[in-house]
């Protein structure tokens, strides 16, 4: 027999009755749906950090104080952006210092309390081009603003406050005129919590102020590498900005943790990929079933074929092709329906649609081999039923 | 008739069960020869139905040797068994055995599928043995919408499409009226005018009255044979 005429043969019972092979195969379809949606789900949204990372880059690195080593919290020399622009590799440099004591409030009749998380920093001009952020509404701070009472919310302290600009906040124990809103900074979540002021006016208004009547020291320096020099700048950038006491200064690379957060994406979720091989499990059981009782049902049709010469090779591979066959169609709708799933949801997110090879080869080949399991007993009792026998019920 | 020998039966016997056995057939002997008609005929229980799953190879002799084509079967196995049935024989049976879901013509093309032919070759083989039959406009038809009779020919073209040695018809009128059942015996004595060596089991006397040659079984054995037509 040629391969078509296997298909052919193997088809008769899926032929004969499609309403059955359907909801046979439905068991199927709904598991493979199931694990090929999971996997494409987790592959699509690591796709879209990973897009996200590269949009915000790798390049950009910070310094902060670390302890010191006869405990308590180090603190950066007012001098370390400025060594910092001159090393080598590095394009940019920005900093900002946080003013633990300064809160922000809608007004002054607010409890001290409630300060809602909002941080007060002191910003340098250059933060929110070197941060990957930039100014949704309103203005940035100039050379001029700088030094007045006036503030750029970033974007969770401005849907915190519900304000924008135009507005004003109580930040400090006076008003501040809010300038501008940034977009969010998601390498820099405390960029986002802050209500940024220039180092000028936290000097002149906050009494920010440090040795020689300078602003304070700033607490978080910015640093962009060139493209690809970051892993070569960042063992230099300790002993650079703290030549004295390199050992307590700390620096991190921010895309770090959304790298973390893109591993952890990928990680599909077991509880539903679990869902999807009892799914699998119920299918192969009601494809089982239905091979069972179609032999049963066609005995006649087995003692014809025997009658006309089929061996009982040719009625094993018949069932067993047809098992196959009914769980290959359950795997393949399976597959475009969960790669339909995932392409939907992804395109919901705005993220780049991934469904895996593994989810749609492994989909197939495990209904592949849900068939092959589920077929061979029914279509050995098939071939070892005696001719004469299946020919007496009919 | 002095065709070759298609079939030959010596001392066969069959015997079912072990307590206690029953003995099917007790020493039947007989030869058919090519382009034979031949009724074998006999009341329900007689073991003319064993017998017919002897000569088809359905059963095996408990003892005793059937030779189909000169080849004795005795020692073939089930797949070899397979394949001469897929060559030398063609069955009829009482309740045709049609494939409802598909036509007429690739039912009767399911008659050579065992046999190794190409499927293109099998289509125009079943379209030339429907033509036999005189079902030629139907071929296209799916079996549910015939009549019973028109049934029976679909069944017959379905044996006789591979040109087998001998065509073993099992009560082939036992589900048609007799106007029905007279014409498919008409067409079966054209068809073995035609060349094709056909052996009818029947239990029903006035049918096998009217075919050239009857073997009478009662309780496992031939009890009267008018032998071959002259």
């Amino acid at each position: 027999m040629t391969f078509g005429d296997r298909v052919r043969v193997a088809s008769v019972g899926l032929r004969a009755r499609p309403l059955r092979a359907g909801l046979s195969a439905l068991g199927i379809a709904i598991g493979t749906a199931a694990i090929v949606a999971v996997l494409g789900l987790s592959a699509s949204s690591q796709a879209g950090l990973l897009a996200e990372i590269d949009r915000l880059g790798t390049n950009l690195l910070t310094v902060e104080p670390g302890e010191r080593l006869t405990g308590g919290a180090a603190v950066l020399p007012a001098e370390a952006p400025g060594r910092l622009t001159l090393l080598g590799g590095v394009s940019e440099v920005a900093h900002s210092a946080r003013l633990e004591d300064a809160h922000v409030y809608r007004s002054a009749e607010i409890p001290a309390a409630e300060s809602g998380g909002i941080q007060v920093r002191a910003a340098s001009l250059g933060l929110p081009d070197v941060v990957g952020t930039e100014v949704a509404r309103g203005r940035w701070l100039n050379a001029a603003t700088a030094r007045l009472p006036v503030t750029v919310l970033g974007a969770a302290a401005a849907r915190r406050l519900g304000l924008g600009p135009g507005g004003r906040i109580w930040l400090g124990g006076r008003w501040f005129a809010v300038a501008g809103v940034l977009a969010p900074a998601p390498l820099e979540p405390d960029v986002d919590h802050s209500a940024l002021i220039g180092y000028p006016a936290a000097r002149d208004q906050l009494d920010y102020v440090g040795a020689d009547a300078q602003a304070g020291p700033p607490s978080t320096i910015y640093v962009r590498t060139q493209t690809g020099r970051e892993t070569a700048v960042q063992p230099l950038l300790a002993a650079t900005a703290n030549p004295q006491a390199p050992s307590e200064v700390r620096v991190s690379r921010p895309s770090d943790v959304l790298t973390a957060r893109a591993a952890a994406a990928g990680a599909f979720d077991s509880l539903f990929l679990g869902l999807g091989a009892v799914a699998l499990v119920v299918g192969a059981v009601g494809v089982a079933n239905i091979m069972i009782i179609s032999v049963l049902e066609r005995r006649s049709e087995i003692g014809l074929r025997r009658a006309l010469g089929a061996t009982p090779r040719q009625i094993r591979a018949q069932f067993l092709g047809e098992s196959l066959l009914l769980a290959l169609l359950g795997g393949v709708a399976g597959v475009l329906a969960g790669a339909a799933a995932t392409t939907v949801y992804a395109a919901a997110k705005g993220w780049t649609v991934v469904i895996p090879p593994e989810a749609w080869a492994g989909g197939i080949g495990a209904a592949v081999l849900i068939g092959a399991a589920a077929g061979l007993a029914p279509a050995v009792r098939a071939s070892r039923m005696s001719p004469t026998a299946a020919l007496r019920t009919g | 008739m002095s065709g070759e020998v298609v079939l030959e039966l010596a001392e066969v016997t069959k015997v079912y069960g072990e307590q206690p056995p029953v003995r099917a057939l007790r020493g039947v002997s007989f030869t058919v020869r090519r382009g034979e008609l031949a009724a074998i005929v006999g009341p329900s229980g007689s073991g003319k139905s064993t017998l017919l799953h002897v000569v088809g190879t359905l059963e095996p002799p408990t003892s005793g040797a059937v030779r189909i084509g000169g080849v004795d079967v005795a020692g073939m196995d089930d797949e070899e068994l397979s394949r001469l049935r897929a060559r030398e024989i063609g069955f009829v049976f009482q309740q045709f055995f049609l494939a409802e879901h598909t036509t007429v013509r690739e039912n009767v093309a399911d008659g050579l599928l065992y046999a190794g032919v190409p499927v293109a070759e099998r289509r125009e083989r079943a379209d030339r043995a429907l033509e036999r039959v005189g079902l030629a406009h139907r071929a296209g038809f799916r079996p549910s919408t015939l009549s019973g009779g028109e049934r029976q020919r679909v069944a017959i073209a379905r044996a006789l499409v591979g040109e087998p040695s001998i065509v073993l018809a099992d009560e082939p009128t036992g589900n048609l009226d007799s106007a029905t059942g007279a014409s498919i015996m008409a067409l079966v004595e054209e068809l073995n005018a035609a060349g094709a060596t056909i052996l009818v089991i029947t239990h029903d006397a006035d049918l096998a009255e009217r075919l050239p040659r009857r073997l009478r079984v009662l309780d496992g054995e031939v009890v009267s044979d008018t032998g071959p037509a002259s």
